[in-house]
């Protein structure tokens, strides 16, 4: 699958304090929680996003609390991947437990706020359209595509035999 | 093995080298009243009837708590109607409560050689007791209320190296203040650190505060080996049987950092990160308007102690507000007991029930607009405590009772 879109570029160590400010934390409705995305960073910042754009960040991207909050107000916002130098682990895991898409580019840099972006998800080649220059993502290990391809961690689980009539039983 | 491998080895029936993904059972699982919600979620969409097992859940209603407005009384309705549906005993509401992190080692809820998951990132603390204790977010929590299972990427091993003893006025605070410092904040993600040497000097109180601010630096996991310390601290104490599991002498670590606790001197994180650490007494003079003494970090008895050893007999400065509260509720009533609570109240601080408040900006003593404050709390991030124009020191809780007295970033020897 390719995403395109236009890139917002953000910095390092954009923690989720940042992302999402915990005095939203009233409510889990990604809509709503959208409408705060990057309060923390700029107060202007949820005004700038436009559906389908890529968030590009630096190193440590989510860092700090656990709320995974942060996926639903990006998910809300209408961003459509997070690409990042690299992420800190929790986010991580958050994103892909709800199947969000964000790729670890280590090479990550120099790419212009509002330049146009595709990201392969298949084969995590990032390429800016605006001057041609490529990224590759660091390949994800097995375990996580198989969450990811499942669409988050619960149809993971699901499509494992968990749920259903029973009820429980993994 | 690391002390973190060994641990997670144990529960997967076979040995495990760092860089691997494993399923494992967990323990103990936990949340609060801002990630149980939408774990709570999680484990429905699932499909799921029953938690793994209601006696290894905890449910800890402490950020907003008591209830800060409507919609965090929603959250917490949602979260007490769980744990009656579920029988959930664990659940853990104000008067009979307080900061999760506080609060379940004091129960004995969480034990050496386990497995421990929380929807908080602070969940971590719980390695100062030999368990492999970690943060997540709530679809992993409801995943493993619903399983009593979870993934894990067997993290990497930093073996911190402790020598000597800590010097007045320095605290477990300054010891992983200094290694923040050194690692940054991400220099450990994806890994544990693993204290060893001469743990034995560092009273229990300290590790906890090491442990629980391992992840500032990225860490999944904050490991000491449980001591003598450790286990008499749990007898009668411990809700459930429990063993001990400790590194291999072969074990291989990614790397090893050495602390003389006898060089550290009290230092300070300046605003926003908590790995911009300076001294205090080469900080200069920086006023503050507002102090805070508490949370998950610095919110047990050792810190109240050394909060009130400066406090007593002193008056908070005219142009502060100095805020003290106890991590739970036996400490809060240990701290009437014993004085404490006169001392703080006495010299004009406020003295609140436990809830995180502050520490997240939630209520109980959120910034305005270029206001700043000195914190025993562990994040001063941009916007943590209220308005993004607010700044946060991080420092330990002498030093903010010091900084109280003299309306400025000080160390207690300037007293
Ligand atoms: S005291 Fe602060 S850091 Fe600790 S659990 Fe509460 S909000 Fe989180």
């Amino acid at each position: 699958m390719i995403i395109q879109g236009r890139a917002l570029v953000v910095g390092n160590d954009v923690d989720t304090d940042a992302i999402i400010p915990a005095r939203y934390l009233v409510t889990a409705d990604p809509a709503e929680l959208g409408r705060h995305c990057l309060e923390g960073l700029d107060p202007g910042f949820p005004g700038r996003i436009r559906p389908g754009d890529i968030l590009v960040a630096g190193e440590n991207f989510g860092c700090g609390s656990s709320r995974e909050h942060a996926v639903l107000a990006l998910r809300g916002a209408g961003v459509a991947c997070v690409v990042a130098k690299s992420f800190a682990r929790i986010f991580f895991r958050n994103a892909v437990n709800l199947g969000f898409p964000a790729l670890e580019c280590p090479g990550l840099g120099g790419i212009a706020e509002e330049s146009p972006i595709a990201v392969d998800l298949g084969t995590g080649v990032l390429r800016d359209l605006g001057c041609g220059r490529e990224f590759r993502a660091a390949p994800l290990p097995h375990f996580i595509l198989e969450i990811l391809d499942a669409g988050g961690l619960v149809p993971w689980a699901r499509r494992r035999g968990y749920g259903g009539e029973k009820g429980h039983g993994a | 093995m690391t002390l973190a491998e060994a641990i997670i080895a144990r529960h997967a029936g076979r040995p495990v080298a760092a860089g691997e993904f494993v399923e494992v059972p967990v323990d103990f699982v936990l949340a609060n009243d801002i990630t149980a919600p939408l774990a709570i979620r999680a484990f429905r969409e699932l499909g799921a009837k029953r938690v793994f097992d209601p006696v290894r859940v905890a449910l800890v209603l402490d950020h907003f708590t008591p209830c800060k407005d409507v919609r965090s009384a929603e959250q917490c309705r949602v979260v007490r109607e769980f744990a009656r549906a579920q029988g959930i005993p664990h659940l853990f509401e104000e008067g009979r409560g307080g900061i999760e992190h506080v609060l379940l080692p004091e129960r004995g809820l969480v034990l050496p050689g386990e497995i421990v998951v929380g929807g908080d990132s602070h969940t971590c603390t719980y390695g100062a007791l030999g368990a492999f204790a970690t943060g997540m977010g709530s679809t992993d929590i409801g995943y493993a209320m619903a399983t009593g299972r979870t993934w894990l990427r067997v993290p990497r091993t930093i073996r911190v190296e402790l020598v000597g003893t800590l010097p007045r006025w320095v605290t477990g605070k300054d010891l992983i203040l200094h290694l923040l410092g050194m690692v940054g904040t991400s220099g450990a993600n994806w890994c544990a650190f693993e204290f060893g040497g001469e743990v034995g000097a560092l009273p229990l109180d300290d590790r906890l505060t090491v442990a629980n601010m391992a992840v500032e630096a990225g860490a999944t996991a904050g490991l000491f080996p449980p001591d003598e310390k450790v286990l008499a601290y749990l007898r009668g104490r411990a809700a459930r049987e429990y063993e001990p599991v400790y590194p291999e002498p072969n074990a291989d670590y990614a790397e090893v950092i050495e602390v003389d606790l006898g060089a550290l001197r009290p230092l300070v994180a300046r605003p926003h990160s908590p790995a911009n650490v300076v001294p205090v007494d080469e900080l200069g003079e920086v006023p503050v308007d507002q102090v805070v003494i508490g949370s998950c970090t610095n919110g047990r008895w050792r810190d109240l102690l050394l909060a009130a050893e400066v406090l007593r007999g002193r008056e908070v400065h005219p142009g502060v507000r100095c805020i003290v509260i106890p991590g739970s509720q036996e400490l809060h009533l240990r701290a009437v007991r014993e004085g404490l609570a006169e001392a703080f109240l006495a010299a004009g601080a406020v003295l609140s029930t436990p809830t995180c408040g502050p520490c997240l900006g939630g209520h109980m003593g959120v910034l305005a607009a270029g206001e700043r404050c000195v914190s025993t709390t562990n994040r001063n991030f941009r916007g943590r405590m209220g308005h993004p124009e607010g700044e946060v020191y991080l420092a330990n809780p002498a030093v903010a009772a010091a900084s109280a007295v003299l309306g400025r970033i000080a160390s207690p020897e300037e007293l």
